[in-house]
């Protein structure tokens, strides 16, 4: 790009003209507080039509200088309170003092609401959109932003995937709409879409993001509303906002946020002590086994657990130099995990800048988050190592060999191969640790036309990198690679995404009609790269040579445009079109059309109710909408490739080795799921919104899924390929609810819930549908090889239970290896198993409350899921006594108690599938409760100060068996406990 | 109002905005494409190299990585590997304890349409008709022609093709004795979306063995070829096994010609290793008896399949130590059962050919999953004939190669025909003699039957896959007549159903292809 000297004169000079103040300038001030009496800081008081504005103080005193004459209106307003506008006549010279009282708006109907390329105000909407403020976060300590609204929105799942620190988690936004391409909604952060995909050396790609600097979060539930997204707006959209600066000249705010947090286990597996797996195998086993016990009686899970501490400080600063609203944060994490040896460390760092220039035509936001994480990851093979290793043996053998760590040993003075490794000495041994760098940041430039200022032109530059690297090291000593003699092995990875927006809005109004309208265009190409790296050994000495690095790129180009018309203000219309480009389908597929159309009524503002007292807010909604699924883990999924084969994987000729080219599986028509949902709501209040609701009904139909079926033997190189075959279907009903209970002066009580239902069936799977397909087998479980529990069957839910029915005598106990013949063809085999409940809740429910006395606040928050099932895997394959070795192999392992209750002996491989291990897994979770206290103004009034203790993870209520019934695909492996964490938070304001 | 002319002027032009779109044309930096792979002639021993490995290896990343098939573990689906268990776990011959999925139902013989042993089989012979198929057709004359090849890349291109349609032929071998009457393509046929007609047993069968007989002429001659590649004799072999078990396959019984290409083998210089337990060591490429085999390598050839998949899942127990198999454990799987080791009670312990480790082994089997019931066979090891470790240090995989085709059973074969009419008796007994000679065994050599034909396969073939093909030509395979351990899902054995003289198709591929019947009894 050129710069040309002469036009940036002009912008600076344009720049002064609108800084100078000339003449006799008024002014304007006073004091802000809520009806309790209480000053509001931080509200923003600013001129329309101007750029001169400011916040108010510690004090909720504020103050505007330099006011031209004239007459303005003055808006007041602050997230969470309703926006005021006054209208004030200035004459020249004259002091304005001008007090003002703000009321809450528990509803948010005057909050701005982003939507995707614009906002609008929360009662304007048409579809059906969630606003969530910072004050109604989850509280505690929360390390990734998905987390803060957790519960806290109708129709959205969202499970922590453990307790590991910044593990990431599973959200769904009514339910999944696919099998195999993803169901994770679109995050869009500050007008940046970022890419779902992990980031190797990261837990959790969106842990790199302080949710400290977040101040709401907008979900995009139907289609309606997500279909401006287009291709990726199936599976909902979720839109970050960060915190930013105000307009105008405003002091400087410093906020500084301590948290100190401690982390404790919660429950640990149940298994069994030295002296009950002593008496298990003098019962069952032989003498062999018993001659192969220690002495000792080691709790192994003790020895991997701990209690865990962790502290983070925020530090931020905000306010607005002239023209330049700014907002700095510094955020420091240290987060300790529950498994010894786990740690995250996260530095962030934001900055916000939303200037604006030429007359205030030209508003400029430059957001920028910069974040760095140090992971060292504990080996958390150590859990599943710690349910079965043997409780007799000591921590410790008492000899140099493996580390000092006892482990178990061949004949030849080996490690044993089949036997698991020390579990501490898995920890201990292994060093994994890894470097993120993450940047996003956009600029945005909106440009009110000269000549038409109903129009803005808006161009959107933004970009989202990562940059992250990793090594793991074994000891050369240790068993875990011990015949390789120990690792040395390093990854990295560069990801890049880039954004390039550009798009109009225009807004004018005739009579009694509002018409917004937008179009635009947009551009973004994502790149991931991956070198490779050899596989040495401890001393340095090549094991697998380096494998062939890795490199993949997709783009995706957009047109898309938006109308929204109003009439009297009561009737609502939005109508949308998204045309999609992606790279990831043949030229004749991979333009797709995304169109929708909502409705709304604003029922409340017609004659026969605006006198109502008891309906003070009613409106009806009603959407339909396309969209689509492009995100399919594989970006050249229609091209006929070849792929060359690793060093490790060549043939012999003669005394040549050659590597191998293969043609890959491929389908040339792939193409996106196409998702047609339909929507209708209605949102209400009564008693002036004081309890305030909504309701809406929905069904997904997702067409086109991308589904893995057989292809025709041997028409294909492969014999399953990822096609657009199947259909499924999501029907749900969502209720909301806030009641103001009390609101006095020194005290309130609010109350909150949300309850959804849904239920997903899988309508379609085959080109040919045959009614003897039995499914696409899924979810694998430990214990054999290729067991899977579950299945994707017409006619039921995704991920649904697929076993054998077990049998059971008289007294209830159940029969060990026998089997429901229901196919009643003489023989159990394959074909007897039966589809039986599914992992997701038929439905899940959140409630929470805040409660104000005076300076005091409390409050907690509640979640549940009903009608689940959970498969016990723990149970399953440490609960038979045959999963202690046998007699020849050398080696002890421990036994789940559940083995008490079933008695089971051998492994039978069909025990494992057997609906024995399936179990109702309800629960109720409390997610934090809080206490907090106001200090007031400390430090000589120079500060304002509050602290509080938070409680996260404070019980579950559920007959689940195993230690935490919320595993997000309803198989219970050995989960990383979810810890309680204890919190301590303290917040000082200058 | 007027402003709203100008506007729609601008939002029509970003809507008719058509540029960039090339920017949607992305290929991958690291691969190569089906149009450009073949240019370039260098290119062609790599995808040859390919359909040698699919026999071996799971995928493109060695040991496991980049799959060829799906829907399986990995491991399990290495041809050679799950070709072993089909052939053996239903049979006397072996039994496994793993509580995997699939493998119970082949112990028991109850197995479904469903089965993903059987469902990874038919995936694996399909995948590698279908590269073959696509070599084959790339490698045409016109299309060498069109590409510009000179006459060296084009002779050496042509020998490929041949080799390709030779593997393929193995390939449709396996479908006709596995599955029967199966789904039926060519190199005439393209990649993508038809569905193939199916094939009957016996039309396959005249297929299968025209194309080897026009290989006999294409095929380099025997011994020529590099080694691990395969010759004419590798094609004799196979219309042998074809011949041998014609009566089955189509109902006519073919002897005769079992007869003539065993003698083709027969006089083409190939003699028994000097010693029968280096035949399945280490160096065994260095055999003079071996035909075709199956090369596995411990650093470049890894795959959970293949030969490591032999050595480490037949090591049973504290007896069958790493330092003696040359690797770094055993996986404590399959034994036989006591009606098949009671064969070799007939021979002296002392046999070569006794490769039981017995042990604290019991002989019979009470309990599939116990290890220690039935004896274990350890005749595979990752050692050479001096005793010293393959060439993986970390004990994983493993150098020895798979002998598919060996001298010995041509020897058998003979003998078989000879049993039954096509051949001279004296000719098989002193081959018989040779075999038992090189196993050092004293006992004098029977006279020959049927029976005793059957039983010396068992001894000799021991673990190498033969099994379930010689009780079907027999007739023991379902019969009543024979029985072992667990046969029918009984402890003590029972008949079971002929239907299960055929695997099933594949169920998921019935769906796909609406074209195929099952195979009746499924």
């Amino acid at each position: 790009m050129k710069f040309n000297c002469k036009s940036t004169l002009l912008v600076i000079g344009m720049l002064f003209s609108s800084i100078l103040a000339f003449g006799q300038n008024a002014s304007l001030s006073g004091d802000i507080k809520d009806n309790n009496g209480d000053p509001i800081i931080g509200a923003t008081i600013r001129l329309d039509g101007t750029s001169i504005g400011t916040f108010s103080d510690v004090s909720g005193n504020y103050s505007i200088e330099n006011i031209a004459p004239g007459t303005y209106d003055v808006i007041y307003s602050f997230v969470g309170f309703s926006t005021i506008k006054a209208t004030m006549t200035f004459s020249a010279g004259e002091k304005l003092t001008k007090s003002q009282s703000m009321s809450a708006d528990a509803m948010l109907l005057d909050e701005a609401v982003v939507i995707g390329y614009g906002t609008t105000n929360s009662k304007d909407l048409t579809g059906s959109t969630k606003l969530i403020l910072e004050k109604d976060f989850q509280s505690g300590n929360v390390t990734t932003p998905e987390q803060l609204i957790t519960g806290k929105v109708s129709g959205v799942q969202i499970t922590s995937n453990d307790g590991a620190p910044g593990s990431g988690s599973r959200i769904r936004i009514r339910g999944g709409t696919s099998l195999n391409a993803s169901n994770d909604p679109l995050i869009v952060i500050d007008e940046v879409p970022v890419d779902n995909e992990g980031i190797d050396g990261a837990a959790n790609a969106l842990n790199m993001i302080n949710p400290n600097d977040i101040e709401s979060m907008v979900v995009l539930k139907d289609a309606s509303a997500t279909a401006i997204y287009g291709s990726r707006g199936a599976n909902g959209v979720i839109l970050i906002t960060t915190k930013k600066g105000a307009q105008g000249k405003s002091p400087m705010r410093v906020n500084l946020q301590q948290n100190f947090s401690l982390s404790t286990v919660t429950k640990t597996a149940e298994v069994m002590n030295a002296a009950e797996l002593r008496e298990a195998i003098i019962q069952n086993g032989d003498s062999t086994q018993l001659s192969l016990l220690g002495n000792a009686d080691t709790d192994w899970q003790n020895e991997i657990y701990r209690n865990a501490f962790i502290s983070e400080s925020n530090l931020n600063i905000t306010g607005g130099i002239e023209n330049l609203p700014y907002r700095l944060s510094i955020g420091y994490k240290h987060e300790e995990g529950i498994l010894r040896r786990h740690q995250l460390d996260r530095t962030s760092i934001g900055l916000n800048l939303n200037p604006k220039f030429l007359d205030d035509k030209l508003a400029v936001s430059l957001n920028t988050k910069l974040s760095t994480a140090d992971n060292f990851f504990a080996n958390q093979d150590a859990i599943g190592a710690a349910v079965s290793f043997d409780p007799t043996q000591s921590v410790l053998s008492g000899n140099e060999e493996f580390g000092g760590y006892f482990e178990w040993l061949n004949p030849d003075g080996t490690p044993s191969n089949l036997a698991g490794a020390n579990p501490v000495g898995l920890l201990e041994q292994k060093e994994d640790i890894s470097d993120v760098l993450r940047f996003i940041g956009n600029l945005k430039l909106d440009y009110e036309l000269p000549f038409f200022p109903e129009v803005h032109a808006v161009m959107n530059i933004g970009g989202d990198f990562s940059k992250s690297s990793g090594s793991v090291v074994i000891d050369t000593d240790a068993r875990q690679q011990f015949f390789n003699g120990g690792e040395r092995s390093q990854y990295e990875q560069t990801k890049s995404n880039r954004l390039l927006e550009t798009y109009f809005n225009y807004q004018e109004s005739f009579g009694n009609n509002d018409i917004d309208f937008t179009a635009g265009y947009s551009y973004q190409r994502w790149e991931r790269e991956t070198p490779a790296f050899p596989l040495l050994n401890f001393d340095g000495d090549t094991v697998t040579p380096a494998g062939i690095p890795f490199q993949t790129e997709n783009a995706l180009i957009s047109l898309y445009g938006r109308l929204k018309y109003t009439l009297n203000d009561k009737y609502l219309l939005t109508a949308t079109l998204r045309r999609d480009g992606s790279s990831r389908f043949n030229p004749d597929q991979r333009w797709g059309m995304f169109p929708s159309a909502a409705f709304a009524w604003r029922i409340s503002e017609e004659n026969f109710l605006k006198e109502s007292k008891a309906v003070s807010y009613l409106k009806l909604r009603a959407g339909y909408g396309v969209t689509g699924q492009q995100d399919i883990g594989n970006d050249y999924p229609y091209l006929a490739n070849y792929t060359v084969s690793t060093s490790t994987a060549q043939y012999q000729f003669g005394n040549t080795f050659y590597e191998l080219l293969r043609p890959d599986g491929f389908d040339f028509n792939i193409k996106w799921e196409e998702t047609t949902s339909t929507n209708i709501g209605l949102d209400f209040g009564f008693m002036k919104n004081r309890l305030f609701g909504s309701i809406d009904y929905y069904i997904k139909q997702t067409d086109d899924l991308l589904t893995i079926i057989d292809v025709p033997a041997g028409v294909n190189f492969t014999n399953e390929i990822l096609t657009n075959v199947g259909s499924m279907e999501n029907k749900g009903f969502e209720f909301e609810l806030s009641y103001v209970a009390i609101s006095e002066a020194k005290k309130e009580l609010i109350f909150g819930m949300n309850l959804t239902s849904n239920r997903n069936e899988v309508t379609k799977l085959s080109r040919v549908v045959d009614p003897s397909q039995v499914g696409i087998l899924t979810g694998g479980i430990d214990g054999g090889i290729g067991n899977n529990v579950q299945i994707h069957a017409v006619g039921n839910p995704t991920n649904s239970f697929y076993v054998y029915e077990q049998i059971y005598d008289e007294a209830g106990n159940p029969l060990e290896g026998q089997f429901v013949d229901r196919n009643n063809d003489g023989i159990v085999n394959e074909m007897d198993r039966y589809i039986f409940e599914k992992p997701a809740p038929d439905f899940f429910l959140g409630f929470f409350t805040n409660y104000r006395l005076d300076r005091w606040t409390a409050g907690f928050a509640l979640r549940g899921e009903f009608d689940r099932f959970v498969y016990n895997n723990v149970n399953s394959n440490r609960g038979f006594f045959e999963s202690v070795p046998a007699p020849g192999q050398g080696f002890i392992t421990n036994l789940n108690n559940s083995f008490n209750e079933s008695g089971f002996i051998t492994s039978n491989p069909e025990q494992f599938l057997s609906d024995y291990y399936l179990e109702k897994a309800n629960f109720i979770r409390m997610d934090y409760f809080n206490v907090g206290y106001d200090f007031g103004k400390v430090f000589k009034e120079s500060a304002q100060f509050n602290a509080g203790i938070v409680i996260n993870n404070v019980f579950v209520l559920s007959d689940y068996s195993g230690i935490d019934p919320e595993v997000a695909d309803g198989i219970d492996k050995n989960i990383y406990p979810r810890p309680r964490i204890y919190s301590l938070n303290l917040n000082f304001t200058f | 109002m007027k402003n709203l002319k100008y506007l729609s002027l601008v939002f029509a032009g970003i809507f008719v905005f058509t540029s960039c779109t090339k920017d949607l044309d992305l290929e991958p930096e690291f691969g190569i494409n089906s149009a450009s792979v073949y240019n370039d002639p260098s290119n062609y021993i790599n995808v040859l190299a390919k359909i040698y490995a699919g026999l071996t290896l799971s995928g493109q990343e060695g040991p496991a990585g980049q799959p060829d098939i799906a829907d399986i573990d990995e491991g399990f689906s290495s041809y050679i590997r799950v070709y072993w268990n089909l052939q053996q776990l239903p049979t006397d011959e072996s039994i496994c304890g793993w509580n995997d999925t699939g493998i119970p139902e082949l112990n028991t013989m109850t197995w479904g349409s469903s089965n993903s042993f059987t469902k990874a089989m038919y995936s694996r012979l399909y995948f590698q008709i279908a590269v073959c198929n696509e070599f084959i057709r790339e490698c045409s004359d016109e299309n060498m022609d069109r590409r510009g090849f000179s006459q060296a890349d084009k002779d050496q291109i042509t020998a490929f093709r041949s080799e390709a349609r030779f593997l393929r032929a193995l390939s449709w071998y396996h479908a006709i004795d596995l599955f029967g009457s199966v789904p039926f393509t060519t190199e005439a046929d393209g990649i993508g979306s038809f569905l193939p007609e199916q094939i009957s047993r016996t039309d396959l069968f005249d297929y299968v063995e025209t194309e080897l007989l026009e290989l006999e002429d294409l095929l380099a001659a025997p011994g020529t070829n590099e080694y691990a590649r395969a010759d004419r004799a590798a094609a004799w072999f196979l219309l042998a096994k074809l011949y041998l078990n014609a009566e089955v396959y189509t109902g006519n019984a073919r002897y005769a010609n079992c007869a003539t290409y065993c003698n083709k083998i027969l006089g083409a210089g190939y003699s028994l290793h000097d010693n029968y337990p280096g035949l399945f060591l280490a160096d065994n490429h260095l055999s003079p008896e071996i035909i075709f085999p199956i090369a596995c390598d411990g650093l470049r050839t890894q795959a959970w399949g293949g030969m490591t998949f032999m050595v480490h899942a037949f090591m049973v127990g504290a007896n069958m130590t790493g330092a003696e198999f040359g690797v770094n454990g055993g996986w404590n799987g399959y034994r036989s059962t006591k009606a098949f080791s009671d064969k070799f009670l007939a021979d002296s312990l002392d046999s070569d050919r006794f490769q039981f480790y017995i042990e604290g082994q019991t002989q019979e089997i009470n309990n599939i999953g116990t290890a220690s019931e039935g004896w274990p066979m350890g005749k595979y090891k990752n050692v050479d004939s001096n005793g010293n470790p393959g060439s993986d240090v970390s004990g994983n995989h493993v150098d020895t190669d798979f002998p598919l085709m060996r001298l010995a059973e041509v020897y058998l074969m003979y003998a078989e025909c000879a049993v039954r009419g096509a051949g001279d008796i004296g000719t098989a007994s002193g081959y018989m003699q040779e075999l038992r000679d090189r196993a050092n065994i004293s006992s004098p050599l029977p006279s020959l039957d049927l029976e005793w034909i059957l039983d010396e396969r068992a001894r000799e073939l021991q673990w190498e896959a033969k099994r379930r093909t010689d009780l079907i030509r027999f007739g023991l395979f379902t019969s009543s007549d024979y029985i072992w351990e667990f046969k029918g899902d009984v402890e003590d054995g029972q008949g079971t159903s002929n239907h299960l003289n055929l695997y099933p198709l594949s169920a998921d591929d019935l769906i796909a292809n609406p074209n195929l019947q099952q195979n009746p009894g499924y």
